[in-house]
C-alpha cells in the first residue's frame, strides 16, 4: 500500500514531479555523458597505444607526433631520412619497430603504408580476401569498408593530404585486395598498403630503384623474426612496380613505432635520438596522460555545472516534498489513525524522494545514450571516433549519488512527516 | 465493552478537563453531547488514543489502553477502533476502493466488497474522494471506519455538515454498523437532532460541572 501511495501520489501533483524529475534528469544525463565519453576516449587511447614505447619521427611537437603517428587525429609533424631511421631499428634494444608512411587520405580515411607487423599488432584479421602483397594493392579497416561499400576487387584513388576535397592522385589507382575484421582500434579507420604503395604515388619524377626497396624488405625481414609470409612474397613482386629513380639517401617514411627488448636498457634511447639526430622521439603513454591532463581541465568544468544541477535537483525534491506536506498533513494524520506508525510514515516521504531520485536517473540515463549517439555521429564526421552506448565503470557510483540526493532531499520532510500530531491536525479544519 | 474512570486532560498552562466515568455494552449507543470547546473532541480522542489522559483509565474489552505504549496503542487502534470524522479525511490522491483498503489491518477485499454494497457506494469504488457528494463522502468515510471489524467506532460530529435527510440516514448506518459488528458506538456532537435519535445520552457541560 506505502508503494501505491507514493506512486499515485506521485502523479497526483505531475508539474511538481516532473519539475524534481527533469532537474535530475539534466544532472544524472549530462554526467553520465561526459563519464561515457571520457572513459571510451581513454580506454580507446589506450587500446590503440599497444604497447608502444616510442615514437620516432621528425622534429616538431612530441603530442602531434603521438596524435599523428598513433592514433592519426592529427597531421604528421614531417618526414624522416629511411637511411637515419634505420639505424634506429636496427639498434640492440629494439624488439620490434614498424615503420610507417603516410599522408595521403581516402575519403577522410588515412592511407598508411606499413608492414603487416602493424597490422599484427592490432590483432586483425582479414575476413574477406587477402593480404597486401604487391606495390598499390589495398586493405581497408572495417569502418572504411563499412562506409565506402567497397569489395575486393574494387579500384579507389587517393587524395593528397588529409583534406577530403584536395588533390586527387588521378594516375596512380589503389586496388582493394583485403578487408579487415573490426577490432575496435586505429586499424578500423586506416587504408593500409605496403610502403611502396606510398612512394610510388608521391615520387613522380623519380624512379625507386631496386636495391632502395631492397632495403626496406630487408629491414622489415631483420626486424620481424616471428612471421614473414607476406614479406617474402611481397619481396618476390616488389621490384616490378618502382616506376622512379629516387637515390637511397632521399627514401622518407613518416614515423617509427618502436618496442624495447627491456624497459631499463632503454631509458637513455629518447635522449639520444632527440639530442644527436634531427629526429624526435616522444613518449606516447606521457603525452597521453598530458593530453588527458589537458581535456581534464574542460571535464572538471562541466562537471561542476552538472553537480550545480543535481544539487539543485536535489534541493527541488526537498521544496516539492516539503510544500507538499502541509497539504497532506491531515492526509498523514489520517494514515496514523488508520493503524500505520510514525516510521512507516517515514519511510512514505523516503520513499517518495527515492522514487523522484530512480525516474530521473533511468530517464538521464536514457538521455546520456541519446546524447552519445548524435555525440557519435558528429565524431565519426569530424574525427573519425566512434563511441558505442555500452554500461561504462562508475555508472554505478553515479546511481548511488542519486539514490542518496533523493534520500537526503527528503529526509526533514521524512521527520516532520513522522512527528505529526494526530489529534491536534485532526481536531483543526 | 468500553469504559472510563477519572479521565483528566490537561493542555498545558491550563486547568485540567475532567470527563464523566462512561461505560457502553458492545452493541449499544452513547451519544455524548456538548456546544464546542467544551472537550468532546478530546474525550474523543483520548477513547481513540490519539491522546494520552493524564489521569484516569480506559479500558476497551478489559484493555487498559492508558497502559499501552505509542506503538501498541496505533496497533490497537489499526485493529480495533474506528473513526468517523466530521468531514472525512481521504488520501486524495487514491481512488475510493483504495482508501477503503487503506489500514495495514483491513485489507479483505472481499469485506470491503460486502460494506460498500450494504453502504450503497459500492458504483462509487473507481471515483476520487473529491468527485463524491458530501453525503456520498460520508458514507465511505463509515465504511472505512468498520473496515476492521472495529471492537469501537468512535464518531466525532458525523452529522453537523449534513442535511436532515442525510442526517438520519448517517445515523441509522452507523446504528447499523455497530450491530453488525458488535461494536461500542461513541458519538460526540453539539447537534441537537441526534438526541432523539440515540436514547442514551450524557450532556458533556453539566457532567463536566458535576465532576
Amino acid at each position: 500500500m506505502l508503494g501505491k501511495i507514493v506512486w499515485k501520489n506521485i502523479i497526483y501533483k505531475p508539474l511538481n514531479s516532473a519539475l524534481c524529475i527533469c532537474l535530475l534528469l539534466f544532472g544524472v544525463g549530462i554526467i553520465t555523458l561526459l563519464l561515457l565519453i571520457q572513459n571510451q576516449l581513454e580506454q580507446k587511447f589506450h587500446r590503440d597505444l599497444k604497447n608502444v614505447d616510442l615514437v620516432v619521427g621528425a622534429k616538431g611537437s612530441p603530442l602531434q607526433l603521438v596524435l599523428s603517428a598513433i592514433y592519426h587525429l592529427d597531421a604528421p609533424t614531417g618526414n624522416i631520412k629511411l637511411a637515419e631511421a634505420h639505424k634506429i631499428m636496427n639498434n640492440p634494444v629494439v624488439k620490434e619497430a614498424i615503420p610507417l608512411a603516410y599522408g595521403d587520405s581516402y575519403m577522410g580515411y588515412r592511407i598508411l603504408g606499413t608492414t603487416w607487423d602493424y597490422i599484427n599488432k592490432y590483432d586483425g584479421q582479414i575476413v574477406v580476401g587477402e593480404a597486401y602483397t604487391e606495390s598499390m594493392e589495398a586493405v581497408l579497416g572495417a569502418d572504411v569498408a563499412e562506409s565506402a561499400e567497397h569489395k575486393v576487387g574494387d579500384v579507389f584513388h587517393g587524395t593528397h593530404g588529409e583534406a577530403r576535397n584536395g588533390h586527387v592522385h588521378e594516375d596512380h589507382p589503389y586496388t582493394v585486395v583485403g578487408i579487415l575484421q573490426e577490432t575496435n582500434t586505429v586499424l578500423d579507420r586506416l587504408v593500409l598498403c605496403n610502403i611502396e604503395s606510398v612512394w610510388s604515388v608521391h615520387s613522380h619524377d623519380k624512379e625507386v630503384n631496386h636495391s632502395d626497396v631492397d632495403t626496406i624488405h630487408s629491414l622489415e625481414l631483420d626486424l620481424n623474426h616471428e612471421h614473414d609470409h607476406d614479406h617474402h612474397h611481397a619481396h618476390e613482386h616488389g621490384h616490378n612496380h618502382s616506376k622512379a629513380v629516387q637515390t637511397a639517401d632521399s627514401m622518407e617514411i613518416t614515423a617509427i613505432l618502436l618496442k624495447y627488448k627491456s624497459k631499463m636498457s632503454a631509458l637513455r634511447m629518447p635522449r639520444i635520438i632527440n639530442e644527436q639526430t634531427n629526429m624526435q622521439a616522444a613518449l606516447p603513454a606521457l603525452e597521453v596522460n598530458r593530453l588527458f591532463y589537458m581535456i581534464g581541465v574542460g571535464v572538471t568544468t562541466i562537471e561542476l555545472i552538472a553537480g550545480g544541477i543535481m544539487l539543485m535537483a536535489g534541493l527541488g525534491v526537498f521544496f516539492v516534498l516539503f510544500n507538499r506536506l502541509r497539504e497532506r498533513k491531515y492526509e498523514l494524520a489520517l494514515l496514523r489513525s488508520v493503524g500505520y506508525s510514525p516510521i512507516q510514515l517515514f519511510l512514505l516521504l523516503i520513499l517518495e524522494g527515492l522514487a523522484f531520485a530512480i525516474i530521473g536517473y533511468l530517464l538521464g540515463w536514457l538521455l546520456s545514450r541519446i546524447g552519445i549517439h548524435f555525440i557519435s555521429i558528429k565524431a565519426q564526421n569530424d574525427f573519425n571516433l566512434k563511441f558505442n552506448w555500452e554500461l561504462v565503470q562508475g555508472e554505478g557510483w553515479i546511481f548511488l549519488l542519486t539514490v542518496l540526493i533523493g534520500i537526503l532531499s527528503s529526509l526533514i520532510p521524512a521527520w516532520r512527516a513522522m512527528k505529526v500530531d494526530v489529534s491536534s491536525t485532526l481536531s483543526q479544519k | 465493552m468500553v469504559k472510563t474512570y477519572d479521565l483528566k486532560y490537561a493542555y498545558s498552562k491550563s486547568e485540567p478537563i475532567v470527563l464523566p466515568d462512561i461505560q457502553v455494552k458492545a452493541g449499544e449507543a452513547l451519544l455524548i453531547y456538548g456546544e464546542s470547546g467544551c472537550g468532546k473532541t478530546t474525550f474523543l480522542h483520548l477513547l481513540a488514543g490519539l491522546r494520552r489522559p493524564t489521569g484516569g483509565q480506559i479500558f476497551i474489552e478489559d484493555n487498559n489502553t492508558t497502559n499501552m505504549s505509542f506503538s501498541q496503542i496505533d496497533r490497537y487502534r489499526g485493529q480495533n477502533i474506528g473513526i468517523v470524522y466530521q468531514q472525512p479525511y481521504f488520501i486524495e490522491s487514491l481512488s475510493i476502493w483504495d482508501n477503503l483498503v487503506l489500514s495495514p489491518f483491513a485489507t479483505s477485499k472481499k469485506k470491503a466488497r460486502a460494506i460498500s454494497k450494504r453502504l450503497h457506494i459500492d458504483d462509487l469504488l473507481t471515483r476520487y474522494p473529491n468527485q463524491l457528494s458530501t453525503g456520498q463522502q460520508q458514507r465511505a468515510g463509515i465504511a472505512r471506519a468498520v473496515m476492521n471489524s472495529p471492537k469501537l467506532i468512535l464518531a466525532d460530529e458525523p452529522t453537523s455538515n449534513l442535511d436532515n435527510k442525510n442526517c438520519t440516514h448517517v445515523i441509522n448506518l452507523l446504528l447499523e454498523e455497530s450491530r453488525n459488528n458488535n461494536a461500542a458506538l461513541i458519538i460526540v456532537t453539539h447537534d441537537d437532532r441526534l438526541r432523539s435519535e440515540i436514547g442514551n445520552c450524557i450532556d458533556l457541560k453539566t457532567a463536566v460541572n458535576k465532576a
